[in-house]
């Protein structure tokens, strides 16, 4: 069994490196991770505050968007574009069950996306230490950061399996894509925010709002490491909510994983029904 | 009926009102290769789809070498390959097998070898996005012969190929089939399977129709043989005449025969002499035989 999931796992590693899907993904998260570090933390110097640590405060806010998208492009072909291009009727009278077949391309897109994160993210990492601007502190934000945007990414390819085994064609797949990262990256933040301000004091604010945030995995994602820096007076936001939660953020880690796990579970119970 | 290949009993599949196969039994041998032939939307891909369990039937029974289809031990010995597939253009070919032996259990260093078997060996290396129509296909078959199969499926393997490349995937059937596998084959180009298979199954409309040797089906079909005669400058009506029947058709006479009659016809063709120019003698093709049984289905439908 092991070895099918690997050898499905290794294909898709291999297609990213080959069509360089690896290195659009860790060019762009270098790109803006080293715009962010260069230019968004000039002023941190008179805060007295480690500007690696800053930095990953501004990283969190970025991920929260990249890591999404960078997800959902990785995984809504991964059925429906196989189906479309006839390797799935191939692969699927092979011996292997369609859930080693899930297991293998989530690993295979899950090491893709690692290896974006890593090397994109470990280049501003790289730039702040060697410039004296980092400490060891710094260093394991910076871990805890790569760390949880690999299962907030884990969660967003669940996703866009979901989408995938629902739609027959990639270009319908692709757009539910585009709409699913609007609605949970911006659309729910946006509603969050309005009711919010409708309601500063009432029952929404206090019961429901904190525990809407925790449901959405970009807003548990960007909560849990916010309140783990202790950053909220830096950044403000969001962040602010932290310390006014009736639960621990910890619990926002939780529902990062049970998300992904049940997303992916999902996925698995779709695949089944699919003829190819 | 133990040591068939595929059974299939009864088999019917609806899809909502449509049935899209109705009520078909066959059964396959080991090293047979049959094709089954039938116009779009007779059935075929349906059929094939259900015996690697891809689809459940509404009733009758399927049994791949006494398993059932899409059973882990039925997929073990199945191959197949669909009729249209796009390989990711960034692999090259031999990763593409090594990738298919991997997943069938199968040794991945024969990839080479197998590649060799399809004429691919220089292109092995190579971009599949940089294949021609018949090197991918041909790489489809190098993937269908991984690990020896027992019975391959093939839906259209020829179509969209130039005559050579034909030639070459039915030279590698009938290896395939020297080594015990069966091989079932969908097709529309029925001429070139002529004296490529060893029996020939109908669909038409969901049934099937015919289930026989191709001899055996012409025989069957009882379809006259065509005879166009060239005459002479207006010798033509004299012909017609003297021939007891036919069209004319400017400077020409068709004619059909039955099989026993066609020495005799043939003879009397020779004795008019010099008013005839030339004979085209038309046997019944498959096309022929294929439209026969077809036709004959759907008006008892």
């Amino acid at each position: 069994m092991l070895s099918r999931v690997l050898t499905i796992a290794a294909q898709e590693i291999r297609i990213g490196i080959r069509n360089r899907w690896i290195l659009l993904a860790t060019l762009i998260l270098a790109v803006f991770s080293l715009a962010l570090a260069l230019l968004g933390s000039a002023p941190a110097g008179s805060l007295g505050v480690d500007r690696l640590t800053i930095t990953v405060a501004s990283l969190a806010s970025l991920s929260v968007y990249l890591v999404p998208l960078i997800a959902l492009l990785l995984a809504f072909d991964a059925i429906c574009g196989e189906i479309e291009r006839g390797t799935l009727l191939m692969t699927f009278s092979c011996p292997i069950s369609r859930p080693e077949f899930l297991l293998g391309k989530a690993i295979g897109h899950t090491l893709v996306l690692t290896f974006a994160l890593v090397i994109g993210y470990g280049m501003t990492a790289a730039l702040l230490v060697s410039t004296g601007t980092g400490s060891l502190a710094g260093l394991a934000d910076f871990s805890r950061l790569i760390a949880t945007s690999v299962l907030l990414g884990v969660c967003f390819l669940a996703i866009g399996y979901v989408l995938s085994s629902l739609t027959r064609q990639s270009g319908t797949a692709a757009a539910a894509a585009i709409a699913a990262w609007l609605v949970l990256v911006v659309l729910y933040d946006l509603a969050l925010l309005g009711a919010l301000v409708a309601n500063p004091s009432g029952i929404f604010a206090s019961q429901v709002f904190p525990y809407a945030v925790l449901l959405n995995p970009a807003d548990a994602f960007r909560l849990f490491n916010l309140a783990a820096l202790g950053a909220s007076d830096l950044v403000g936001g969001m962040a602010g909510v932290s310390e006014a939660l009736p639960f621990d953020p910890v619990l926002a880690l939780a529902s990062l994983v049970l998300f992904a796990g049940m997303a992916l579970t999902a996925s698995a119970v779709l695949i089944r029904r699919i003829t190819p | 009926m133990t040591n068939s290949t595929l059974t299939v009993q009864s088999v019917t599949k609806r899809f909502k009102s449509h049935i899209a196969v109705d009520r078909v039994s066959f059964a396959l041998r080991p090293g047979e290769r049959v094709a089954l032939l039938g116009h779009n939307g007779a059935g075929k891909t349906t059929l094939f789809k259900m015996a690697l369990g891809f689809l459940k039937r509404d009733e009758g029974d399927i049994a791949v070498m006494g398993a059932a289809p899409g059973s882990n031990s039925a997929r073990r010995v199945t191959a197949y390959l669909p009729e249209s597939v796009a390989f990711p253009a960034a692999l090259t070919g031999e990763e593409i097998v090594r990738f298919y032996a991997r997943l069938k259990g199968a040794n991945a260093g024969g990839a080479l070898e197998l590649l060799e078997r399809v004429g691919l060996e220089d292109a092995a290396r190579r971009r599949v996005g940089t294949y021609s129509k018949g090197m991918r296909q041909r790489l489809g078959l190098a993937q269908a012969l991984i690990g020896k199969p027992k019975f391959v499926l093939l839906d259209e393997p020829t179509t969209g190929l130039d005559p050579i490349s034909r030639q070459n995937v039915y030279e590698l059937i009938g290896e395939v089939a020297e080594q015990g596998a069966t091989v079932l084959l969908s097709s529309h180009a029925l001429t070139e399977l002529e004296a490529r298979t060893d029996r020939i199954l109908i669909l038409s409309k969901g049934q099937l129709v015919a289930d026989d040797e191709l001899g055996t089906l012409r025989a069957q079909a009882g379809l006259p043989i065509r005879l166009k005669v060239w005459t002479k400058p207006g010798a033509v009506r004299e012909v017609a005449e003297q021939l007891g029947a036919g069209k004319m058709n400017g400077t020409s006479v068709e004619l059909d025969c039955g099989l026993d009659d066609k020495v005799r016809t043939l003879s009397a063709i020779s004795a008019l002499g010099n008013l005839v120019e030339d004979v085209d003698v038309h046997a019944p093709s498959l096309d022929d035989v294929y439209r026969h049984f077809s036709n004959t289905a759907q008006k008892e439908a």
